[in-house]
C-alpha cells in the first residue's frame, strides 16, 4: 500500500475537490460573488477559471437569492452548479430559495426532478467580523427536510465531503470555518469521496463523549489531550454531516461512556447542540451517568471588539472543564494551560488581518 | 394568420375555460382539498404564448398556473388527480394545484411564491445554453411579481448574458386584494421597467389573443436565434376571487361595474365572434367542440376521483433524490 503523506491547507483541499469534480463532469460548474477574483474566496477558487473558462467558473451580480434560483433552474436541466458565498450571512438574502424551492422541489413534484447542487458558505470568525459576518447558522438548515448539511473539520474530509456533496443528487449546504483555512493535514491525491451521513470517532476515550462539529472539532481535541493527561478518557465524535445525522454512532459511543458533550460553533439556544443532547436523551437515556453539556455561544450577536470576543467564543479550555465537571472534578483544571497562546479573534499566531 | 391557428387558439382557450369552470362548479363539494387560484378571463395569455413553443421548450409558472400547464400540453388528467390529491396526479398528491409539472411537455414547474420561479426559469435558460440546447424558456408571472426583488436580479441576469427567455407577465391589476395603486406609483408602465435592464419589452391587450400570439412570436424567435430576453406585459382581469371557486365582487376591494367591463372584453368571446364573422367557425361546430372537451373534462373527472390516494408510507417517499 501506498502511504500518501502529501499535506495540503483546508482552502487547497476545497479547491481540489472542485478541480477533480470539475475535470470530471462537464455540467459542474462554479458561480459565486468574486470567485474568479485574485483573492479566490480564500484561496479556495484559486486557478479555476483560468482552467476551465468564464463560463465553468463565473462571478456573478450581487443578487444572492436570484442567483440561487438561477442554479436551481440549470440544476433542473441537468447542470451541478457549485454556489458560493464567501459568508454564511450572505447567503441568507437566498434563504427563500433555497429552503421553498432547492429544499422541496424534489418533494413536492413527486420526485420527478432533483436539485443537485452545493452552496458553499463561510463562517467568518475573528478580527472584528462582529455580528453580520460570523454567524453559525447550521442549525437553520439543518431544521428544513430535503436540505444536506455539512461542515468539514479536516482537510481530508474537506476535499472528500465536497466530491461527494458535488456527485450528490440534492442540494447540499458546505458549511466551512474560516478558522479551518490556514489548517493543513494529510489529503489524497486524486479522486475520493467521504459519504455525506456518517459521522467519525477522531479520538477514543471511555469516560465521555464529546460530540463536535466543525472547528469545535479541533477544540475538542485539544481538550481531549489535556484530559487524558489528567486520566481522563474522552472520546470525540467529528459530526461532520449534520442532516442526515450519523445517529447510530453518537448513541454506540454515548452507551460505552455514559457521558454526552456536545461542542458547537453555533449559539447554544435551539441549536444543533440541543438535537443531539435531545437525541441522546430520549434514545440513550439509561446509559447515561450525568446530565450532558453543552458548549457552545452564549446567546448574544457576535461582538466585534477582540476584549469581547474573548468572553464570546469558547475554546478547549471550556470544553474541558465542562467534561470534568461532568466527570464530578472541579471544572478548573488546567485551564490556565488549555487558554489560547493568541488572541481569540484570530486563528493563529501568524495571522495579521484582515480577512 | 392562418386559419387553422386562429381555430386552435380558441378551441384551447375554450377548453381551459371550462377545465376552470367544471373546477369551480366541483370545488364546494369539498373532494379538491388544495387552494384553487383560477384564471379565468386570462386564457389568452397562457394559450397566446405557449401556442409559439415547441414541446421540449421550457414553462414555468406561478400559483395561478393551472392555464399555463394545459397551453403547454400538461395532461388535463394528471392535473385533475392532482388537485384531488391522488398518487396518479402530475405531482403524485405531493403538490396540489400549485404545484403542477408535467416534464413531457416541457412544463418545469409552477411554485406560487410570488416571482420565486423567474430565477429559476433564467436558470433554465442559462443550463439550456451551457448545454448547447436550442430551447426557449418562458416564465408566466402577476405584474405583483415585479415587485420582488428578484425579478429584478433575475431580468439582470437574463440581460447580462442574454439568455433566450422570455418573461410573460400578466397585469391583471390585483395582488389578492390589494389593487396596483397601493403598490406601485401612478403612471408607472409595468413594461417600462424592463427597459430600465436593456431588455427589449412590449405590452399588449392580454384579451386579445392574437395580439398576445404575435407578440409571443416576435419574443420567442429572438430568444430562439439567440436574441436574448424579452419582457411582455398582457393587460387582463381575473374574473374570479383570488383564490377560490367563487366571485367575490360583493367585497368591495374592486367594483362590479370594473368587472362587466372586463367581462364584456372577454377573450374567448371576442374570438369565437370573429371566427363566427369571418366564417371559419359555425355555432354549431363551436358546440360540437364543446360537447367534445366538456367529455374529455368528465373522463378526467371521473379519473381523479377513482385514483387511490397515497398511503402512509408515501410521506416520506422523495424527501431527498436516491
Amino acid at each position: 500500500m501506498v502511504v500518501d503523506d502529501r499535506e495540503l491547507k483546508f482552502s487547497q483541499a476545497i479547491n481540489e475537490a472542485i478541480d477533480t469534480c470539475m475535470a470530471k463532469d462537464p455540467r459542474v460548474y462554479v458561480m459565486g460573488l468574486g470567485v474568479p477574483d485574485p483573492k479566490g474566496v480564500f484561496g479556495s477558487t484559486l486557478g479555476l477559471q483560468q482552467k476551465y473558462g468564464t463560463l465553468r467558473v463565473m462571478d456573478m451580480p450581487t443578487s444572492e437569492n436570484g442567483m440561487t434560483g438561477v442554479a436551481i433552474g440549470s440544476a433542473l436541466v441537468g447542470m451541478r452548479p457549485i454556489m458560493t458565498h464567501q459568508r454564511v450571512d450572505f447567503a441568507l438574502l437566498a434563504i427563500e430559495q433555497m429552503v421553498n424551492q432547492a429544499a422541496k422541489w424534489h418533494y413536492m413534484f413527486g420526485g420527478q426532478m432533483s436539485v443537485p447542487l452545493v452552496i458553499r458558505m463561510i463562517i467568518g470568525r475573528g478580527w472584528g467580523q462582529g455580528p453580520q459576518h460570523s454567524q453559525s447558522l447550521q442549525a437553520w438548515f439543518s431544521h428544513v427536510p430535503g436540505l444536506k448539511v455539512v461542515m468539514p473539520a479536516t482537510p481530508h474530509d474537506a476535499k472528500g465531503l465536497l466530491i461527494a456533496s458535488i456527485e450528490e443528487d440534492n442540494p447540499v449546504i458546505f458549511i466551512e470555518h474560516r478558522w479551518l483555512y490556514n489548517v493543513s493535514g494529510p489529503v489524497p491525491a486524486g479522486w475520493y469521496q467521504v459519504p455525506l451521513g456518517k459521522a467519525k470517532v477522531v479520538r477514543e476515550g471511555s469516560d465521555l463523549t464529546i460530540t463536535a462539529t466543525s472547528y469545535m472539532t479541533l477544540e475538542a481535541l485539544r481538550a481531549a489531550e489535556t484530559l487524558a493527561e489528567e486520566g481522563i478518557g474522552a472520546e470525540v465524535i467529528d459530526v461532520r454531516t449534520l442532516n442526515p445525522l450519523d445517529e447510530t454512532l453518537i448513541m454506540e459511543s454515548v452507551a460505552r461512556t455514559g457521558r454526552l458533550l456536545v461542542a458547537d460553533t453555533a449559539w447554544k439556544n435551539v441549536g444543533f447542540s440541543a438535537e443531539i443532547v435531545a437525541r441522546v436523551a430520549e434514545k440513550a437515556f439509561p446509559y447515561l451517568k450525568s446530565a450532558p453539556c453543552r458548549v457552545a455561544l452564549p446567546d448574544c450577536p457576535a461582538p466585534t471588539a477582540p476584549e469581547l470576543s474573548r468572553y464570546f467564543y469558547p475554546h478547549a479550555a471550556h470544553v474541558a472543564a465542562a467534561a470534568r465537571r461532568m466527570i464530578g472534578l472541579s471544572g478548573d483544571g488546567r485551564m490556565a494551560e488549555l487558554a489560547p497562546a493568541v488572541p481569540l479573534d484570530v486563528p493563529d499566531p501568524s495571522f495579521t488581518g484582515p480577512f | 394568420m392562418e386559419r387553422e391557428i386562429l381555430k386552435r387558439l380558441f378551441s384551447e382557450m375554450l377548453r381551459i375555460r371550462m377545465v376552470e369552470e367544471k373546477i369551480a362548479a366541483l370545488y364546494p363539494e369539498q373532494e379538491m382539498r388544495c387552494p384553487v387560484h383560477l384564471c379565468i378571463g386570462q386564457e389568452a395569455i397562457a394559450v397566446g404564448t405557449c401556442a409559439n413553443l415547441a414541446r421540449d421548450d421550457y414553462v414555468l409558472s406561478g400559483h395561478r398556473s393551472h392555464g399555463h400547464y394545459l397551453a403547454k400540453g400538461g395532461d388535463l388528467k394528471a392535473m385533475m388527480a392532482e388537485l384531488y390529491g391522488k398518487v396518479t396526479g402530475c405531482s403524485k398528491g405531493k403538490g396540489g394545484s400549485m404545484h403542477l409539472v408535467d416534464l413531457s411537455a416541457g412544463f418545469l414547474g409552477a411554485t406560487p411564491i410570488v416571482g420565486s420561479t423567474i430565477p429559476i426559469g433564467v436558470g433554465a435558460a442559462l443550463g439550456t445554453v451551457m448545454r448547447g440546447e436550442g430551447r426557449v424558456t418562458v416564465v408566466f408571472f402577476g405584474e405583483a411579481a415585479t415587485e420582488e426583488g428578484v425579478f429584478h436580479e433575475s431580468i439582470n441576469l437574463a440581460a447580462l448574458k442574454k439568455l433566450p427567455v422570455v418573461f410573460v407577465c400578466e397585469n391583471n391589476f390585483y395582488s389578492v386584494y390589494s389593487p396596483l395603486a397601493v403598490r406601485q406609483p401612478e403612471g408607472r408602465q409595468i413594461f417600462e421597467l424592463a427597459k430600465g435592464y436593456g431588455v427589449e419589452s412590449h405590452q399588449a391587450d392580454g384579451n386579445d389573443v392574437v395580439e398576445v400570439y404575435e407578440a409571443a412570436e416576435r419574443a420567442v424567435r429572438k430568444a430562439r436565434r439567440g436574441g436574448g430576453p424579452t419582457f411582455l406585459e398582457f393587460k387582463t382581469y381575473r374574473w374570479r376571487e383570488h383564490c377560490g371557486p367563487y366571485y367575490d365582487n360583493d367585497l368591495g376591494y374592486r367594483s362590479e361595474a370594473e368587472f362587466q367591463e372586463w367581462r364584456q372584453r372577454c377573450p374567448i368571446d371576442r374570438m369565437k365572434e370573429r371566427l363566427v364573422r369571418e366564417s371559419l367557425l359555425r355555432q354549431g361546430d363551436i358546440s360540437e367542440m364543446a360537447a367534445s372537451l366538456e367529455a374529455e373534462i368528465r373522463e378526467a373527472v371521473v379519473f381523479a376521483k377513482e385514483s387511490p390516494a397515497p398511503e402512509e408510507e408515501q410521506l416520506f417517499d422523495h424527501i431527498c433524490s436516491p
